[in-house]
């Protein structure tokens, strides 16, 4: 093939060979992340299953053991909890979150210099969640700045945010959203910019208000974007595991913050069950898959995407 | 507001002024944490406990910035964290590129099912494979080493190969039949048409990406056990676990030796780094 090719002159026609050898071409650039994929990603998931049936410290034989790692943790208050509390986090950051970054966004749009704002908005968004949530658990404190301000503005006893359980998941939200906000107002703001102004100019003209151009016009014609970024937040927020670990000091009090990622960390790797955790990661995983789906069903119903 | 006010000048008095009133107090809310902590960081430990309300230090004191840098190995660990962001960024800029380039212009057999897989990968979380990659890692000998961090980084990043496909997808073909009629081979054509047509996307590629894992807390902290390879999150929270209940100004004081490079940084590069997050959509996390 090559000595055909090396007859003919290379210019004008490509000569049969090229493509064959375009081919091997192909698989060269693939390659880096396609072994990538493999060694680290498509082997460490066969094996969350594969151990998921198993009893296995690290260290000596794999004994296979069925199912009983699923009944086991689907019986576990323990997991149950976790499972309870990353739907609280995703039920509350998400909407919350979400809907604050849109308004955000929507009274960004309208000023002329806004340079200054995402600036402010996004600080935190570049900062470390581990240092976010050491200046929060501070700031939190039951003998802490806003407790003795709650208390002497109230007259309450100062709310201890982090060592009560009832009010500890509560903070975990409260500095999720603020960590994430920037970025998806960052976001929602590139898409209002993006609305053609001939759209919004019509309204005007036919009379529509402020509030209902926002709800009329705006809100579907960013509507993908939203609802691409409503996704990516509650997969997001499924994963919650650096605030948990650092704000509330490994799950907080009476495990009041125990999050999914939190729970297949400790079992996994604290205490060496990794059948149990890999079980759990199955789990974990399933309910992401099952919730993207009905977000994606809804998608249709819900999003427009005229624009 | 009266009717004819709304009729003749629609919101214009009262509206600008609200809105920049709320979006003042927003923007204040959200970056009163950090005013708050470069305060507290130079505060004595008797002001912190005895008028928590007080904001301005009084007395000043720079002692938890020596007691902090001095407890800790602050400039090892911003190395550890400085060159694995700086690796895993050159690292994915070129294989994401290579492997975004291929799926964009050459056809290969296997490539549509490869590019169906690589999408698919991306629904996976890091945090499901968790216990199964520190089992890779130890297999591999990478377990207390920075090649698990780093290596995975540059490999794997199905959304990178997915971004670099589109940008490259959008480029015009003319410019790369230009030198394939030139005898150019593959190689040579992405270095010298692809690499330097790409600019926009590589850079914002590259913003993503090193925020990522500058970072990256989980998988460090699986994966390394010794002080002297920690990254700056995992050093901080170390630091935290020591002293959080000896004197939060400590706290306040390594927290900020953290996080003010990178503000800096951030605040120089902002238009970079906004526009990036909204060219791609997707942020760190």
């Amino acid at each position: 093939m090559t000595a055909q090719s090396a007859g003919l002159p290379q210019a004008r026609r490509r000569p049969p060979s090229w493509r064959r050898r375009d081919r091997w071409w192909g698989w060269f650039f693939v390659a880096p992340q396609t072994i990538g994929m493999i060694v680290f990603v498509l082997i460490p998931f066969t094996l969350t299953f594969a151990l998921s049936f198993a009893k296995w410290s690290g260290l000596g034989p794999i004994r296979w053991i069925g199912m009983s790692n699923y009944t086991d943790q689907l019986t576990d208050p323990v997991f149950l909890r976790s499972i309870v509390n990353t739907f609280v986090i995703a039920l509350i950051t998400v909407p919350v979150g979400l809907g604050a970054s849109i308004v955000v966004a929507t009274l960004l749009e309208k000023l002329k210099t806004r340079s200054i704002y995402l600036v402010m908005f996004f600080a935190p968004v570049v900062t470390s969640s581990i240092a976010v949530a050491m200046i929060w658990q501070q700031m939190l404190r039951a003998d802490g700045m806003i407790s003795e301000f709650l208390a002497t503005v109230f007259g309450i006893t100062p709310p201890d945010w982090l060592g009560d359980p009832r009010l500890a998941l509560i903070a975990v939200c409260m500095v999720a959203i603020w960590s994430s906000m920037g970025l998806n107002v960052v976001i929602f703001l590139a898409g209002l910019k993006n609305i053609p102004p001939s759209v919004l100019e019509a309204a005007t003209v036919d009379g529509a208000s402020a509030v209902s151009q926002f709800f009329r016009i705006k809100m579907p014609l960013i509507s993908p974007i939203i609802f691409y970024s409503t996704i990516v937040a509650v997969i997001s927020s499924f994963q919650t595991f650096d605030i948990v670990y650092v704000l509330t000091n490994d799950a907080g009090p009476d495990n009041a913050t125990r999050t999914m990622v939190y729970h297949i960390y400790d079992v996994g790797y604290r205490s060496a069950k990794f059948g149990v955790a890999s079980a759990a990661s199955v789990i974990l995983l399933l309910i992401t898959l099952v919730v993207t789906m009905i977000q994606l069903a809804a998608q249709k119903k819900l999003v427009n995407y005229d624009l | 507001m009266t009717s004819e006010a709304t009729t003749s000048r629609p919101g214009l008095r009262w509206g600008p002024i609200v809105m920049h009133a709320g979006l003042i107090i927003a923007a204040l809310a959200m970056v009163f944490p950090f005013i708050w902590m470069v305060l507290t960081s130079v505060k004595t430990l008797g002001q912190l406990l005895n008028a928590p309300l007080s904001l301005l230090p009084d007395p000043f004191t720079w002692d938890n910035y020596i007691n902090s840098w001095n407890a800790v190995a602050f400039p090892l660990a911003y190395w550890n964290s400085a060159y694995i962001a700086v690796l895993s960024v050159v690292g994915t800029l070129i294989t994401s590129a290579m492997a975004g380039y291929a799926f964009a212009r050459i056809k290969f057999r296997g490539s549509g099912v490869l590019f169906v897989i690589f999408l698919a990968t991306q629904m996976i979380p890091k945090q499901v494979t968790l216990i199964p990659t520190y089992v890779v890692m130890s297999t591999l000998g990478w377990v207390d080493s920075h090649l698990s961090l780093i290596v995975p980084a540059m490999l794997v990043n199905p959304f990178a190969v997915f971004l670099m496909r589109q940008f490259i997808l959008s480029l015009p073909i003319e410019l790369e039949e230009a030198a394939l009629i030139d005898g150019c081979g593959r190689l040579r054509i992405f270095f010298s048409v692809i690499l330097p047509n790409l600019r926009p996307g590589l850079s914002a590629l590259a913003i993503i990406t090193a925020l990522d894992a500058w970072n990256n807390f989980l998988l460090p902290l699986v994966l390394l056990n010794s002080p002297e390879l920690f990254t700056v999150p995992l050093l901080l929270s170390q630091f935290q676990g020591q002293y959080a209940g000896v004197n939060y100004g400590l706290i306040m004081a390594a927290s900020a030796l953290s996080t003010i490079p990178m503000l800096i940084v951030f605040i120089v590069a902002q238009r970079q780094i906004l526009n990036s997050m909204a060219s791609s959509g997707l942020g760190g996390k």
